[in-house]
């Protein structure tokens, strides 16, 4: 114990005499946290639209009135053929081409049923989804009311049914409420990856470990030495971190906050646990970062952050149960968000505690006194 | 074995194909200053990396101070000390962190890293830049807190890998009046160096070469042996 304490004392001394370190360790995750919290947006505020009105009638234009007035969508040409149009879409210049057919007011009134045609550029997906659902509940509007107004019976009689919906747990779908706390759990566990993934080897190159392995000090100690501060250092950046939420975006914080605090510390030791066993495999610091690289690519594209874990392809989602960054998020969403209690994350606790004791493990055996 | 502060028999290490130390057999006497020479890439480094359990043995085997290097290499380093060539002090410690430090790795109470490092403090005359980081140091003083930070828990027997590499000589005298007191305090100094005035105030001498041990004695024997008037020539016949 008392050996331990030495060791620990070491690192901490190391850590605070680090002048880059500290400001590393706290104002960049908070610059990260800000900037990313606004501006990982998965919002679609702005969808370029091209109207070819073939028709140049009153209701043609009505309705190209009613979707440009929509703030979301800005009307970039009006071109009169449709070629025109494609050409502004070849430049990505238009997410969206509107195209109203020769007679379409005409053949409304009489009772036919005219065709829109909307032309959609899908090489951002998001945006074209997203793009044509809006347009296409504004069309379904104006047509309704035009029905209405021409006296005509509706032609599909079931459309009667009225959905309303509620968004529980963010009522206003304030996006940064829902990305703060993931991206706070982010930042945290990827800092606390890289700094242990970079210790040890550090160590190694400088020569001093060789000088730790003639000492009869046990693998354990020496791993558990370089956990526990950093373990702090984690800790301190999820409050620091919690703190600027809290003030900046003002994040709910429905839940027990100690139920987060508790769930990060198992969380961080199976990060550092991992960081660890990665350098004991590198030999230089340069090793150690691309391989950390690696799984914080994966870790980040797949820990429900950007994109839903729902979403993703079976194999993929379990991919997920590995992956401590996903459960940290999901505590963290829960908890903040919706004020889950401890029954409700037990399955997140269960996997990052069965996580926390692998990596561990393997970081104390892999760890070679000798060679 | 007790009477041996280290001693080996048919100590060999392979890596793959090739032989790095082939074989090698020796004792080294209790309070002995055995000077361990060898041309760059002979096999002195990997023999001693056995010899203070930071690497296992291929096939010999071997007892420093009195435990099994093959399965009790832990309890050797309870009794041993080791500088290695890079002096491996932390240099963004102070001179006081680092005794502190691995004066708590090696177990020692408060009160005994207190004491070591006073001791250390005036016997080095550190006492001005005790609070100066290591990285701060010159190397020759770096050198000497090196040495006296790997005899902070008092062992029997030193490694001493190329420590004074890079000064002058005169620091380097400095250096062995150091090893000098040691050794006459009782204890096993085993030091590598490619100087060969240094190899002169050593008790006994092997030179290793290509793996092997081609000679063993005190330098004067060694010159005798090899006909020549200083270990320059002694070295530089053996390893051609």
């Amino acid at each position: 114990m008392k050996i331990l304490a030495y060791l620990i004392q070491k690192e901490f001394t190391q850590i605070f005499r680090n002048k880059a370190l500290l400001p590393m360790m706290t104002i960049l995750p908070i610059v990260q946290l800000i900037v990313l919290s606004n501006a990982a947006s998965n919002e679609v505020k702005n969808v370029n639209l091209v109207v070819v009105d073939k028709d140049h009638s009153e209701q043609s234009r009505l309705l190209t009135r009613k979707i440009v007035a929509n703030e979301r969508f800005s009307l970039v040409s009006a071109p009169y053929s449709k070629e025109n149009a494609m050409e502004t879409m070849q430049t990505n210049g238009a997410d969206i081409v509107l195209e109203i057919p020769q007679n379409f007011e005409r053949s409304f009134l009489k009772g036919e049923r005219p065709q829109l045609q909307i032309l959609v550029n899908a090489i951002n997906g998001q945006q074209a989804t997203v793009g044509v659902g809006y347009l296409n509940s504004i069309i379904g509007t104006f047509n309704k009311e035009l029905q209405t107004r021409v006296g005509q019976p509706a032609i599909g009689k079931n459309a009667n049914i009225q959905i309303a919906s509620r968004n529980w747990y963010n009522p206003e779908i304030e996006y940064t409420h829902f990305m703060a706390p993931g991206i706070l759990a982010e930042l945290t566990a990827l800092l606390t990856i890289i700094l242990s993934a970079m210790n040890v080897v550090r160590e190694r190159e400088m020569g001093t470990i060789e000088q730790i392995n003639v000492t009869p000090i046990k693998k354990w100690q020496f791993i558990v030495g370089k956990l526990v501060p950093f373990l702090c250092v984690g800790l301190l950046l999820l409050t620091v971190g919690l703190i600027a939420s809290k003030l900046i975006f003002d994040i709910p914080m429905l839940g027990n906050i100690g139920i987060i605090f508790m769930y990060a510390i198992v969380n961080l030791i199976a990060v550092l646990g991992l960081g660890l066993l990665i350098s004991n495999f590198a030999n230089t610091q340069q090793q150690a970062i691309f391989v950390a690289f690696f799984f914080i690519l994966i870790f980040v594209l797949m820990c429900g952050l950007f994109t839903p874990i729902d979403s993703m392809p079976k194999w993929a989602q379990y991919f997920t149960i590995p992956n401590p960054l996903a459960h940290f998020i999901s505590v963290s969403r829960k908890v903040l968000m919706k004020g889950s209690g401890l029954a409700d994350i037990k399955m997140e606790f269960l996997y990052t505690f069965i996580l926390a004791i692998l990596f561990n493990s393997l970081a104390i055996w892999s760890y070679k006194k000798q060679s | 074995m007790t009477e041996h502060a280290i001693e080996v028999t048919g100590l060999t290490k392979r890596f793959g194909d090739f032989t790095a130390v082939d074989a090698i057999s020796f004792h080294v006497s209790k309070g002995e200053i055995f000077g361990f020479l060898g041309a760059n890439g002979a096999g002195k480094t990997t023999a001693m990396r056995m010899l203070i359990g930071l690497s296992k043995p291929t096939e010999g085997d071997g007892f420093v101070a009195g435990y099994n290097i093959r399965t009790e290499a832990e309890q050797i380093k309870k009794g041993i000390g080791y500088m290695s060539q890079k002096f491996s002090l932390y240099n963004d410690l102070t001179v006081k962190e680092n005794i502190r430090f691995y004066g708590g790795i090696y177990g020692l109470s408060k009160k005994q890293i207190a004491e070591k490092t006073a001791e250390i403090l005036e016997e080095l005359d550190l006492l001005e830049v005790a609070k100066k980081t290591v990285g701060a140091l010159p190397l020759g003083w770096k050198q000497r807190l090196s040495f006296a930070v790997s005899m902070v828990h008092d062992p029997d027997i030193v490694f001493l890998d190329e420590p004074t590499g890079g000064v002058d000589p005169y620091v380097r005298r400095q250096f062995w009046e150091t090893i000098y007191q040691q050794a006459d305090a009782g204890r096993t100094i085993f030091v590598t160096t490619h100087y060969m005035d240094e190899a002169e105030y050593c008790d006994r001498v092997s030179i290793m070469v290509a793996g092997s041990i081609e000679a063993l004695d005190t330098p004067k024997e060694l010159k005798k042996q090899f006909a020549s008037t200083t270990m320059d020539d002694v070295f530089l016949k053996l390893a051609r």
